[in-house]
């Protein structure tokens, strides 16, 4: 294990965390084992953490964070409306039950809302289903069909789509390839991983 | 980790003013046992309060005075240890209404006869006056963090609800927020089982023989049963016979789970009173923390401004997982920093007092 705060921020976690001011108060659904919750309080945010995995809590509690164990698709109900600045929800919108009702929770408890997902219709996994005819194994998505969380694989076009149809305004997106960030241009096609800062 | 006993003398502290209880009295000369250890900071903040639960006492981490037992939370309080006295300043106090040194029925009330049942019924909110009061005397304005698991962690609630500002933190484990039927049903049989035994006199047993053992380890018997999970009882004993080959066709304690009852509820009359069994057993009956405040959990918290963790145990069917959620999510709706979690442990209820080293990372790295 490497050692505590040597190891750099995920890349789409750093882009969130640069893009929220100090002092503002966050909820990070899905927070796993606290990087981003860290990263937020270390920059004077009053950040508060949600998770499923119970070792993943532990770990947090451990560090000093404030996490609830519980279920996007489920405990957001109990938070009072627009009671954050921010409700943030990276790579773990694919993994809920029901996406676009998550999506409503996230923006009825926060006055805004960031979503990070990973795109399938980047070319890579476009040209392993066409050539190989397999659902696809990639760097973003290293787990086979069977055991992948990810059930409800989406592309930036549909994100973009939802939003449009439930009349959810996206204020920013920002693509990733790798750790670096690219520009919006075809951005469905080149970019492995979108994030979208979202209010209504 | 090493358990070499920590030293601590358990003192007594008689309460200058009368305490006023829920119940509308004002009991006088209100005696609180206590023990400390580790040192208090020169300017007083790195005290922690523990809690005890319904059988529990002061000695939290130093032998038992009657059993010569390790204290009950050894593994959990001493130097390096999760609540570490190298650094904090830890506070045990017996609760009121028990009989390790506290006030309580088998004390003597102003007549110098014991109070027995003319003893006031007391409430959780009451336990934490008088644990207030022995922070006022040792002159503790805030503390560090109030602990406590089961009975304790609802004095740790009512504590942070009804004194904000003199915690600045909350770690409930395996607690909730109020007794269910469920709850106050096993209780009413426990006391029931009490006041069956001819011993017990309508609760005027003091100074004629031992009192209601009887009903006293029938009581423990019927409340031991829910501090372990079903799985944990099969583990344990699963339908074995005790020391015996075959059924006797009797009503000896053929099954190895009847001689371990047996004997818990034995071993329980010797170290504690069975009218303080009562009482205890009726404050936590009556405890909801909702009702006390509007029955609204969450405005229970108000004016809270402590960071709170809430622990509970999958197999725990005493205060289930959905009591701490409940809890949590009080909280929440009132805008105070919370922590949750669902541990996995096999034994029940009674995880909290055994080896579960999640609960000790948790415990660690939320106290600081």
């Amino acid at each position: 294990m490497s050692p505590r705060g040597t190891k750099p921020l995920r890349p789409d976690l750093a882009l969130i965390a640069d893009h929220i001011p100090a002092g503002a108060s966050v909820l990070d659904v899905g927070c796993g084992d606290g990087e981003l919750l860290a990263a937020l309080i270390a920059k004077g945010c009053e950040a508060r953490g949600m998770e499923l995995d119970p070792h993943d809590v532990a770990e947090c509690v451990g560090r000093g964070l404030s996490v609830i164990q519980g279920d996007a698709d489920v405990d957001l109900a109990f938070y009072p409306d627009r009671s954050l600045d921010y409700a943030v929800l990276s790579q773990t919108l694919q993994t809920t039950k029901r996406p676009d009702l998550v999506l409503d929770e996230l923006l009825r408890v926060g006055r805004k809302a960031i979503v990070s997902f990973p795109n399938f219709a980047h070319w890579r996994v476009r040209l392993s289903l066409l050539w190989n005819g397999r659902m696809p194994v990639t760097r973003l998505l290293p787990v086979a069909w069977y055991e992948t969380p990810n059930i409800h694989h989406l592309t930036i076009a549909d994100f973009r789509a939802h939003l449009a149809e439930r009349g959810i305004r996206v204020e920013q997106a920002w693509f990733l390839k790798g750790d670096r960030q690219i520009g919006a241009a075809a951005a469905n096609f080149r970019a492995e991983h979108a994030v979208f800062l979202l209010s209504r | 980790m090493a358990s070499a006993p920590l030293l601590a003398q358990t003192r007594v502290l008689t309460l200058a003013d009368p305490l006023p209880l829920d119940g509308g009295q004002r009991l006088e000369d209100v005696r609180v046992a206590y023990e400390t250890y580790g040192t208090l900071d020169a300017d007083k903040s790195n005290a922690i309060l523990i809690c005890h639960a319904l059988t529990g006492d002061q000695h939290v981490a130093s032998p038992h005075p009657i059993t010569g037992k390790p204290g009950w939370w050894v593994r959990m309080v001493g130097p390096g240890k999760p609540i570490d006295t190298d650094r904090h300043f830890v506070i045990c106090a017996n609760v009121l209404g028990s009989c390790l040194g506290s006030t309580g029925p088998a004390s003597d009330a102003p007549d110098g006869k014991p109070w027995g049942m003319r003893f006031p019924v007391i409430t959780i909110r009451d336990m934490v006056r008088a644990q207030v009061a022995l922070l006022d005397a040792l002159g503790i304005e805030s503390l560090h963090a109030v602990v406590g698991g089961s009975m304790g962690g609802m004095q740790a609630l009512s504590f942070a609800a009804n004194f904000p500002g003199r915690c600045k933190a909350a770690l409930v484990i395996a607690s909730t927020a109020r007794h269910s039927a469920q709850n106050i049903a096993f209780h009413e049989v426990g006391r029931q089982a009490i006041m069956a035994d001819p011993a017990w006199r309508e609760g005027d047993y003091y100074g004629h023989g031992k009192g209601p053992e009887k009903g006293l380890a029938v009581a423990r018997m019927a409340a031991h049963i829910t501090y372990i999970s079903e799985a944990g009882l099969t583990e344990k004993f699963g339908r074995n016979l005790q020391d015996r080959d075959a059924k006797t066709f009797g009503f000896d304690a053929d099954f190895q789970v009847e001689s371990y009852l047996r004997y818990q509820g034995l071993s329980f009359t010797d170290r504690f009173d069975a009218n303080s069994y009562l009482y205890i057993t009726r404050a936590m009956d009556y405890f909801d923390l909702a009702e006390e405040h509007g029955g609204r959990l969450a405005d229970a918290f108000a004016d809270c401004t402590a960071r709170f963790c809430l622990v509970s145990f999958d197999t725990d069917w005493l205060y289930p997982t959905a009591e701490s959620r409940l809890i949590a999510h009080a909280l929440n709706a009132a805008g105070c920093p919370v922590s949750f979690m669902e541990l996995s442990a096999p034994f029940g209820h009674d995880s909290f007092l055994l080896d579960i080293p999640a609960l000790d990372r948790v415990v660690a790295g939320f106290l600081g």
